[in-house]
């Protein structure tokens, strides 16, 4: 619709039609006042028009029946002006959430620890969907990552031995860094952003649809039929994921050792075998399922904070995320003192 | 009466499904159009293709003189600017309050608008809708379905559309609300010269305010016309729709 714009004319107002769009400008036209205005020359009003002219609070003169309706309209439905209402833009993070997500934990052990005894308990098919679907899908991404992490510290640590004729020790550096600390760790991170992620947005979008709500009302437990089969196929999972980590990191420093050091994998297989004992890998293995514990936990938690909007699903996925690597991070930490304390 | 809406020969479907095989329809403006139907007819099917949502397999489909299944995506534009939406549960932003659900179109319209005009008009129309002072500033999410359902209706009215689609505005609604709502939609006709496409299953407010009633069934539109139009002829599912006890006590026939 072509809007004329608004000429300052006093108290007549312009000819044509008053709609959204040329609003403003006969509010800057007209000014402040409270003299009556002249209608007859307006042929057509919308609802903005509307309420324009029933806002300003003047005697409105000459309207044309079918403007003068929508005025009426408008004034009829105005609504009286209420106080914004204060809206905290932000809160501190409560303890009580950390209680909560306790009460969930021991929850979760509770009905984890009734299993054993109650084996038909166990969502099996649930179970094993999940994990194919945090297990056997992530084992490309798993490996690639691990393999080129090997490469890169044979390449790096190559770089530093050398200037001490020390080659034969990248074996060392690769294999215990990488059955310790990075195979599990990178695992159970990339596993966070994959799975933990994707557990908070499944159960999350139940509850914004009420699915979890229903699951209730059938009498069923939303922990025990959503979050244990998760967290169950990812304490599985995760040590498998970890051990094939293991063994791409490992391939990845083997490969780089030979080309960049011409240290040759039989070489390096005897080296290992001198020098590394067991229990670098199985202290790094001993931490998949506590990781693995972690990042299920905080996702499944997450997910059953999600409100019924759309913004909080994404908010609680991120958060998700972020607490779960946060924790891995905290817990491999207390792992390493706990380990230098058992002096293993 | 010229027509706000001419659909012909539309067929829709999904993979192996068809959904709508040949139908046509007429909606003249100013008029209040009822849309009824089984469930699963594919009502809401129909919406979806008239406003560009579901491309149509076959067809015409002339809204506001623009053939929406053939025009471009600047015209479609265009005649959807002078169309509002309303769709079943609402579909309202849930990251935004009430207020700026309505803002949305409006600012999206005319960028440069002083907050002042578009808060006034935004409050305006969630008054008309029905909906107190206060629920302005909440969220979709703190509200309940039938404010959301009040809000939706006040986002579609954002622009001053000439056609307004409302996808079963009154379902779920209790008795009071939906009368009121009825009252509203008649009221904004008689002011806005509104045309409005109403799928209901509700048969008071098709009793109430709709001046003819489309019935789909078989795939296409069986009947237009007045409620005693429709009873006329004697199409099976027309006489149980309109003649069971639901219908005897909102048409007293």
């Amino acid at each position: 619709m072509p809007a004329p714009t608004a000429e300052p004319v006093g108290p007549h107002l312009p000819e044509g039609a008053l709609t959204l769009g040329t609003v403003d400008a006969l509010r800057d036209a007209l000014g402040p006042g409270t003299g009556p205005l002249d209608l007859s020359g307006v042929a057509r009003v919308d609802m903005a028009g509307a309420w324009f002219l029933a806002a300003s609070g003047r005697p409105l003169r000459g309207a044309r029946p079918e403007v003068a309706a929508l005025i009426d309209l408008a004034a009829a439905a105005m609504p009286a002006p209420a106080a914004p209402a204060a809206r905290p833009s932000w809160r501190l993070p409560s303890p009580r959430g950390l209680v909560a997500g306790l009460a969930f934990f021991g929850r979760v052990l509770v009905l984890a620890a009734a299993l054993p005894r109650h084996p038909r308990r166990l969502r099996l098919t649930s179970t094993v969907h999940h994990l194919r679907e945090t297990g056997l899908t992530a084992i490309p991404i798993v490996t690639l990552m691990s393999f080129l992490i090997g490469v890169v510290l044979a390449f790096q640590g190559a770089a530093q031995l050398r200037q001490f004729g020390a080659q034969v020790f990248v074996v060392d550096l690769i294999a215990i860094s990488v059955l310790r600390e990075l195979g599990v760790l990178l695992t159970a991170i990339i596993v966070a952003g994959r799975s933990g992620a994707a557990f908070t947005a499944a159960i999350g979008s139940m509850k914004m649809r009420e699915e979890v709500d229903a699951l209730r009302t059938l009498g069923l437990d939303p922990v025990a039929v959503l979050a244990l089969p998760r967290i169950l196929a990812l304490v599985i999972a995760l040590p498998l994921l970890t051990v094939a980590a293991d063994v791409a990191g490992l391939l990845g420093g083997a490969a780089m050792s030979w080309i960049e050091l011409g240290v040759s994998p039989a070489m390096f297989v005897a080296r290992m075998e001198a020098a590394i004992g067991a229990s670098h890998y199985l202290v790094g293995l001993a931490k998949a399922p506590a990781f693995a514990l972690i990042v299920g936990l905080t996702g499944c938690w997450f997910g059953l904070q999600v409100g019924s909007d759309a913004e909080s699903l994404g908010r609680m996925t991120s958060r998700a995320v972020v607490v779960a690597i946060f924790l891995v991070i905290v817990a491999d930490a207390a792992f390493s003192i706990l380990f230098a304390v058992l002096g293993v | 009466m010229t027509a706000a809406l001419t659909v012909e020969g539309l067929v829709t479907g999904f993979g192996d499904r068809t959904i709508h095989d040949g139908l046509s329809l007429t909606m003249h403006r100013g008029e209040v159009l009822g849309v009824v139907g089984g469930s699963g007819t594919g009502k809401s099917v129909l919406l979806r293709a008239i406003i560009g949502l579901v491309p149509p397999r076959a067809g015409r489909i002339d809204l506001l003189g623009t053939r929406m299944d053939e025009a471009g995506e600047e015209a479609r534009r265009a005649a959807l600017r002078r169309t509002g939406v309303m769709f079943q549960d609402g579909a309202l932003f849930s990251s935004l309050t009430l207020r700026q659900n309505v803002e949305a179109p409006m600012l999206e319209r005319f960028p440069g608008l002083d907050p002042r005009t578009s808060r006034g008009a935004a409050e305006l129309k969630l008054a008309l809708a029905g909906l107190p002072p206060e629920a302005a500033d909440l969220r979709p999410s703190e509200i309940s379905g039938g404010m959301r359902k009040r809000a939706g209706l006040a986002r579609a009215l954002a622009l001053d559309p000439e056609v307004v689609f409302l996808d079963e505005p009154t379902a779920g609604l209790d008795p009071i609300g939906a009368s009121a709502f009825d009252a509203l939609i008649l009221d904004l006709k008689r002011a806005l010269g509104l045309t409005v496409f109403f799928v209901t299953h509700d048969l008071d407010s098709l009793a109430a305010i709709c001046d003819r009633v489309a019935v789909l069934a078989d795939r296409r539109v069986v009947a237009v016309g007045t409620v005693p139009e429709l009873r006329a002829t004697g199409h099976p599912w027309i006489e149980r729709y309109f003649g069971g006890p639901r219908g005897r006590a909102a048409f007293g026939g």
